[in-house]
């Protein structure tokens, strides 16, 4: 029976946007289905855009006009807290600016229907309102999908793009389902504030932009982070961490988050603003290890639903975006040789591994279970920072070699040993 | 004077749903046998759900699930230690509308 489509992408976010721009461009037929009644309308993001990745696939999007992005960020805080101390140190540099600037602020509906109608013209034929509900099989190869209305749509490809929680992995039989230790959940709200006000609070210019993540007490001892991003008109006010960490303590999300806004340092920050929208979601933390199989016969797998992400460096739709570009230019050379075969697609992980996507992925998939092998890492070490800065910054009488001593026994109180163990593996994020 | 704090409903009070007239989550075991009644103790869906759809009605023994608040983050699947709660994405089109994301 002759296909529908060369290729259907499933999932019109950052992965399957790019992987239907890429194949519309190409010459491809490309169907994009999305679930939302609009593209954007069941995502949730910080949100921050690395722009190198976006221009790969639409040059110099910055310059345009009609661009949703938000502000180019010129700074980058991160704030590690105590109950009542906290401890910033930054990096701003308006070589962020230049060239191919750094990382937009972004908002994710905008932004996701601004992307989606790139793909849309250069033509891919995107359908919104659409639920896949399972993949077709013929003799173990994928040759396409059924929808919630019990439409069957056929295509040499298949891609699934469809986030997190990629059902259509799971019922495609590539991935079982994902564990709580091996997501984060996050929550999120827009808070509107002035513009002028906006650029007072975290110095910036006109139009800059700054971001701030925020570890220690404020996620009261859970593996997660907060994070406060600066919008046009609006500020980001987000946390996540463990979904097993959450489970355990039997904290709501909402809630956590109400906590944080009680934090000297975020309060004051936030102060006046009025919450525009609240958002949850979760994000994908399993790491390398739990990535399902990249390419099967007649199907791919990108972004989110690949779990696709490095939070130590805060990037994940920048993943999505490149593996969605090589999924769809690995698209594109099966058509060509007519062989949409795993031996075929497999091609697309090979790329995957040559890129940063991979390798970065390869090289941090320790990192958590390291930290979460001592688990007041995330209380100990901002503790720790807190308490020497406060030694640094005060004259208490004291001459300063007392100060030296007590820093000492701060640290082999710990023990010097462990400290040095507990430490050493943070060097792969450090640069 | 210091404004009251948002709490879930007020934060949900945020959101635009389209609601469906089918739920898209269902308790695989809905009876007074089911695990939720029983075995666990903790109800972790009850506490973390980020929308709060599920919650215990001590008076009935059972779980209520207000499907229509579901913001589908699809963490309550995870969450279950007994494996049972069932949550499929809603129909095409249906289900929380966001604005900013």
């Amino acid at each position: 029976m002759a296909d529908d489509y060369d290729a259907i992408v499933v999932g019109a976010g950052p992965a399957g946007v790019s992987a239907a721009l890429t194949m519309a461009r190409a010459g491809l037929k490309v169907a994009l289905l999305e679930r939302g009644e609009y593209p954007g309308a069941k995502n949730v993001q910080g949100a921050v855009l690395y722009s190198r990745m976006l221009h790969e696939l639409v040059p110099d999007f910055w310059k345009d006009p009609e661009a949703a992005i938000e502000r180019p960020v010129v700074e980058q805080k991160t704030c590690v807290t105590t109950e009542d101390s906290w401890l910033t140190f930054g990096y701003k540099s308006l070589k962020f600016l230049e060239g191919v600037p750094n990382c937009y602020t972004i908002i994710r509906v905008k932004f996701d229907r601004w992307y989606a109608a790139k793909a849309e013209a250069a033509g891919a034929e995107l359908f919104c309102g659409v639920t896949v509900r399972d993949a077709l099989k013929e003799n173990g190869r994928i040759v396409g999908i059924k929808t919630s209305d019990g439409d069957e749509l056929k295509a040499s490809v298949v891609v699934a793009c469809d986030g997190v929680n990629s059902l259509l992995a799971q019922k495609a039989g590539f991935i079982d389902e994902l564990k709580p230790s091996e997501v984060a959940l996050g929550a999120k709200e827009v808070i509107a504030l002035e513009p002028g006000v906006i650029e007072d609070r975290f110095q910036l210019n006109p139009g800059e932009g700054a971001t701030m993540e925020l570890f220690g007490s404020i996620t009261l001892g859970m593996l997660g982070y907060a994070f406060l991003y600066t919008n046009k008109e609006t500020l980001s006010l987000g946390v996540g961490c463990k979904l097993s960490d959450y489970q355990r303590k039997g904290l709501r999300p909402a809630d956590h988050l109400e906590l944080i806004k009680k934090h000297p340092y975020v309060k004051k920050l936030i102060s006046g603003g009025r919450t525009l929208e609240y958002s949850s979601h979760l994000i994908p933390e399993g790491g390398y290890r739990s990535m399902p199989p990249l390419a099967a016969d007649g199907f791919l797998v990108a972004g989110d639903a690949a779990q696709m992400s490095n939070p130590a460096y805060r990037e994940g739709s920048n993943l999505a975006m490149t593996a969605g570009r090589l999924a769809g230019e690995t698209v594109v050379a099966a058509k060509k040789q007519g062989d949409f075969s795993k031996a075929a697609l497999s091609s697309y992980v090979a790329a995957l591994r040559s890129s940063y996507v991979l390798s970065d992925m390869e090289d941090v998939q320790d990192l958590e279970r390291h930290v979460e092998s001592s688990p007041d890492f995330l209380e100990f070490y901002p503790r720790l920072a807190c308490e020497l800065a406060h030694l640094r910054f005060s004259a208490d009488g004291q001459p300063k070699r007392r100060h030296l001593k007590q820093a000492l026994a701060l640290l082999r109180r710990r023990g010097l040993l462990r400290v040095a163990r507990e430490l050493f593996p943070l060097r792969k994020v450090a640069v | 004077m210091e404004k009251p704090e948002l709490n879930v409903e007020a934060k949900l009070g945020t959101l635009e749903w389209r609601k469906s007239p089918n739920a898209h989550i269902l308790l695989r075991d809905a009876s007074e046998n089911a695990p939720c009644v029983s075995k666990c103790h903790d109800k972790p869906c009850t506490t973390v759900c980020p929308a709060k759809v599920y919650g215990w009605e001590g008076a009935h023994g059972k779980i209520v699930v207000n499907y229509e608040n579901c913001i589908e983050c699809g963490a309550c699947r995870m969450l279950c230690p007994f494996d049972n709660i069932n949550c499929d994405w809603p129909d095409g089109g249906f289900g929380v509308k966001y604005k900013y994301g």
